[in-house]
């Protein structure tokens, strides 16, 4: 099947070092920008407590969570050892400024997955 | 080349069609379209692989046998001249047989009939051409860019362009902070212009390097007198006939008697797509160079090589070997593509980039930084490979750097000290230290967190844990408080024994660095330090950018070292202080309004009440200092919750700051029988003095009327206890995790002389203490001898601290709610991005 894109504003809406949060059916989606300009998107919530990951302070490729100061992988959701657990992260495209992600390929940890495969 | 051929041209021709018409055959006709880089380079290795094979033909735009394209910005900044940068003189063409045609454009391509057609006119059949015409620079539509006075930097008539403007003086605007804007800008500068460089994105050549490093790189042109504005966007090339200024989209305008447009470049395709070849973003060839007719080529810029388009001579030279190969009766050969690396030819500027340096899964980071000498260097790795290197300032290990990249080669043994360059070797030691053996398992270590011995013991041999930040990070001794973490280095000692190595007596600030915050804080003071970027230079960070740990305690420093001066940097802030608010445990924030010493009224009572209901907050609860919490706000409604508490007088209590949280009064001489001064008048004026501020930790205070001290006075940071004769003040109390009866400082007289003190004490706080050191256990590190040196034996130091307080209190003192509610500061902070599905 086909990736389905959806467009979710401008790299320039996102702070470097920074995060915004896209409202979907399935939960919040947090998107962080590294100082190199890439973006990520996770699901907002840490593997710990459910923290929102998007209120956290970005370095490298990581955030910090707020609660209780995790650290998660931007590209993968995986927290950083010791720490163990993953949060959903969702596909990312950045074409000119356009952000667009893919929500269809997201691998959300709550809500399941909304393909009909049904894959977590 | 084939130099002795050039000394005697004539007969070499003469026996080369001596030659061509023994041979029988007619030779092919090979015609060049671009007299370039890449196409002549293709020239040259046919020659050398197959000469006489090939009758041949160049057409050059241009006025000027081929050059080196490279060196127009050593010729702009007048280290070179034409002459130097010239590679094949008209006298090669003439020795190899080639017939060169310059000033003559090619306009059309006949494939039907194998010819091609120049703009005089001129038809000349081929058997197989080859297209090399470069790219041409990318110009902006904004308006105004078709202005006289704008121009690209590709060939030498826009070098004369740029050198007839820069004899006349006046100011130039780079438009393009990337490697051709700054050569451009750097050459700009040295002939007398004043340049600026407009600059899109946040870093200066952000694609070659990363952010560090293209800070230094800026903070190096400005040291040139380059101005370099990053984050602006043209809006507006502004003049009637010609230039005379550039409009950015902020509005600023900057005069211009010339515009560089330096934005990037599109491959020169024209020909090829009118032509009818197959075309993306360049001319589309196949790994031997061929075009989607057999016999048509093209190399160089020009072409789309697997999805890729290059700007860079060695992929281009890459490319023309494998055609020549090719062209030459060869097989076999095939271009797959290059991996590249640049350097920036600015004399004096040492930068070098290659590779992937984005980082990524898996990847990791070796940084190395020099400040004296000026040098960074940034090495990411992935499973035992190199992936990209970025240099600043020492470049000499580039090329072994980026040998190790394009070989993929295995450099697991070099990579703890490959940083160093090549060749070095480490060293380190041990020290040991055996007390704690007899504990039990069960002894518990860490109060905070509630981990035994045996816990800690199992962890360090069962996962190999060397290190306090390993037993730190698996066991969660040590992670709070910090002050159980001499034990459990011992821990680790007695566990290890030899292969413990022990922490260095003063602790770095972070893993980032190995300085201490009283070294970090030392230099930005003393070495003039000024942002962020400069302390990870100055203080050699090893991470890009910082972590959470020593971000927040950097930006602190440097707001109060440089007051006004500084731009507070809110992504460096813990999530309270960038929101101004406090997060609870469900993603909702509460929201605490000042009551100035405690005192409310019916009005704020009543507009509190308000909020709750208009907003459905869900928990109201009076605080342990002497106000109003409201819980459960929901983010996106904070600016309004705040809106409507400003409208009822009432400001932030930054409740959520390291800063001044309460002024906790009691009653006092208004209404109390045994009050001696007015002590909530009191708090009121302190509060009204020291609301706002950034601390290393929070701050407290308190006033109570008399000794019997209902407003708790001896366990804040700075407490005052009226009397008859006047106040007492104490200092460094606390009531939190570990309770601590503040010090008695000095009695004074004055309610002046209260606030003076109290203006003082919070600035030698402010500028002495650790980030995140409360007043209590500086107090106690540095001794009340210390600050009563600085505070009450030396009156005019304390008038001067608190001098300085109250400057920096000028900047400070502007509610951060009223700005975010009224004047829409950070409003993305506070919505959503987008919402979907
Ligand atoms: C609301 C309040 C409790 C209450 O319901 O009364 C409270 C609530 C919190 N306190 Fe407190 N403290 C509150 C008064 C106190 C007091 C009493 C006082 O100020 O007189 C103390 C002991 C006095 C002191 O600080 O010396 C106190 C000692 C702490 C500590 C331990 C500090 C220490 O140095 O040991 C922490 C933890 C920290 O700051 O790291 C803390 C941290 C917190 C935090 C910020 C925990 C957190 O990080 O989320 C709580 C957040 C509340 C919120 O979301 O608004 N709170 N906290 C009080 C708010 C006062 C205000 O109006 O601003
Ligand atoms: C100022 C400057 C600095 C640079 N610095 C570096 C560097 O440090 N390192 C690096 O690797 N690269 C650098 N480059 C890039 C490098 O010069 C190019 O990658 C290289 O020159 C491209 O070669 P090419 O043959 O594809 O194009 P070109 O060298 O541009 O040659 C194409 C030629 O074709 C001609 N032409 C176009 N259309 C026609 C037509 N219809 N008929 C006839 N002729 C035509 C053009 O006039 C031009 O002379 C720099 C470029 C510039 C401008
Ligand atoms: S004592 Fe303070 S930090 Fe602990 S739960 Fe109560 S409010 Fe939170
Ligand atoms: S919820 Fe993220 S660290 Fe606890």
């Amino acid at each position: 099947m086909e990736t389905i894109w959806t467009q979710v504003g401008s790299i320039d809406d996102i702070p470097v070092l920074g995060s915004r949060v896209v409202r979907t059916p399935d939960g919040d989606i947090a998107l962080f920008r590294t100082a190199a300009d890439e973006v990520f998107a996770l699901e907002d919530a840490c593997p710990h407590k459910q923290g929102p990951l998007s209120q956290g302070i970005v370095h490298g490729r990581r955030v910090t969570c707020p609660l209780h100061n995790w650290v998660i992988e931007l590209a993968t959701g995986e927290a950083v050892a010791p720490d163990e657990g993953r949060t959903g992260h969702v596909p990312v495209r950045v074409e000119g400024r356009n952000v667009a992600i893919a929500l269809g390929e997201a691998k959300l940890s709550r809500g399941g997955c909304r393909k009909a495969c049904g894959h977590v | 080349m084939d130099m002795h051929l050039s000394s005697n041209n004539g007969p070499a021709v003469e026996a080369n069609e001596a030659e061509l018409r023994n041979a029988g055959p007619a030779r092919e006709r090979l015609v060049v379209v671009g007299n370039g880089m890449a196409g002549m380079k293709t020239v040259e290795e046919l020659l050398a692989k197959a000469p006489g094979r090939f009758d041949i033909t160049v057409f050059g735009a241009e006025p000027h046998p081929n050059y080196n394209r490279i060196m127009l910005s050593p010729v702009l900044a007048g280290e070179k001249t034409f002459d130097q940068i010239v590679l094949n003189s008209r006298e090669w063409y003439d020795a190899n047989g080639i017939t060169l045609l310059t000033g003559e454009p090619v306009e059309g391509i006949d494939r039907e009939g194998k010819t091609v057609v120049s703009q005089s006119g001129r038809v000349v059949p081929y058997d197989k051409l080859l297209i090399a015409t470069g790219s041409m620079p990318f110009i902006i539509p904004v308006p105004g860019s078709t202005l006289p006075g704008v121009i690209g930097f590709r060939d030498l008539a826009d070098v004369d362009a740029m050198l007839a403007a820069a004899e006349k003086g006046g100011r130039a605007v780079v438009i393009g902070g990337g490697l051709l804007g700054l050569e451009a800008a750097n050459g700009l500068r040295v002939k007398g212009m004043d340049v600026t460089v407009v600059h899109l994105m946040p870093t200066l050549m952000e694609r070659q390097l990363d952010p560090s490093a293209g800070m230094l790189l800026q903070r190096e042109l400005e040291r040139r007198g380059i101005e370099v504005l990053t984050g602006a966007d043209t809006a507006e090339i502004v003049g009637e006939d010609r230039v005379g200024a550039v409009r950015l989209k902020d509005g600023r305008e900057l005069p211009a008697d010339i515009v560089v447009m330096a934005v990037g470049i599109r491959p020169n395709m024209a020909l090829g797509k009118a032509a009818g070849l197959d075309c993306g973003r360049g001319i589309r060839v196949d790994d031997q160079m061929r075009t989607s007719d057999p016999s048509i080529y093209a190399v160089g810029e020009c072409v789309e090589h697997r999805g890729v388009t290059w700007g860079l001579v060695a992929p281009l030279f890459e490319m023309a070997k494998v055609l020549a190969h090719d062209l030459a009766g060869g097989e076999g050969a095939a271009y797959t593509g290059s991996v590249t690396s640049t350097k920036l030819k600015v004399t004096g500027v040492d930068v070098f980039s290659a590779g992937d340096f984005s980082g990524g899964e898996g990847t990791e980071d070796i940084v190395f930084r020099d400040a004296a000498r000026g040098v960074y260097k940034r090495l990411v790795l992935k499973d035992g490979k190199l992936l990209g290197a970025v240099l600043y300032g020492d470049t000499k290990d580039g090329a072994w750097y980026f040998s190790l990249l394009k070989d993929g080669a295995d450099i697991s043994a070099e990579r703890d000290t490959m940083i160093f360059g090549q060749g070095f070797g480490s060293a380190d030691a041990g020290d040991p230290n055996a007390a704690i053996a007899a504990l039990p398992d069960s002894a518990e270590i860490c109060g905070c967190n509630g981990v035994c011995k045996g816990t800690i013991v199992k962890a360090i041999t069962e996962k190999g844990l060397t290190s306090l930040d390993e037993v730190k990070a698996h066991t969660k001794a040590s992670a709070s408080c910090g002050g159980c973490s001499g034990t459990v280095e011992r821990l680790l000692a007695v566990t290890l024994g030899d292969g413990f190595t022990a922490a260095p007596k003063v602790k770095p600030m972070c893993k980032c660095t190995h300085h201490t915050h009283d070294a970090v804080r030392a230099a930005i003071v003393d070495r003039g330090l000024k942002t962020m970027a400069d302390v990870f230079q100055a203080m050699e960070w090893t991470t890009p950018d910082g972590c959470a740990s020593c971000r927040p305690a950097l930006n602190y420093y440097l707001l109060c070292a440089w007051p006004g001066e500084y731009r507070d940097d809110y992504q460096s802030r813990y999530i309270n202080e960038r929101a101004h608010a406090n997060i609870q445990k469900d993603g909702t924030y509460s929201v605490v309004p000042r009551m100035w010493g405690g005192l409310t009224s019916a009005a704020e009572l009543r507009a509190i009440a308000d909020v709750v209901d208009k907003f459905a907050i869900p928990t109201v609860k009076v605080t342990g200092g002497q106000r109003i919490d409201l819980f459960g706000v929901k983010k996106e409604d904070l600016p309004a919750v705040w809106a409507d508490l400003n409208a009822a007088g009432m400001v932030s209590g930054h409740a959520y700051a390291k800063g001044l949280r309460t002024v906790k009064t009691c009653v006092g001489s208004e209404w109390c029988r045994f009050g001696t001064q007015d002590s909530t008048g009191l708090g009121v004026k302190l509060e009204r003095m020291t609301w706002g501020t950034w601390t290393p930790h929070k701050v407290k205070l308190a006033v109570s009327g008399c000794p019997r001290n209902c407003a708790e006075a001896t366990i804040k940071d700075l407490g005052v206890v009226c009397i008859d004769s006047g106040y007492e003040l104490h200092v460094g109390g606390n009531g939190g995790l570990h309770v601590r009866a503040c010090d008695l400082l000095v009695r004074v007289a004055t309610e002046e002389e209260v606030l003076e003190y109290t203006g003082a004490f919070m600035q030698l706080y402010r500028e002495e203490a650790r980030y995140l050191e409360r007043t209590a256990p500086w107090v106690e590190r540095v001794g009340l001898d210390h600050i009563k040196a600085a505070l009450v034996d030396d009156p005019e130091r304390r008038r001067a601290l608190n001098a300085r307080f109250l400057f920096s209190q000028t900047f400070s003192q502007d509610d951060p709610w009223a700005e975010r509610a009224a004047k829409g500061v950070d409003r993305h902070e506070f919505n959503l991005l987008a919402e979907v599905g």
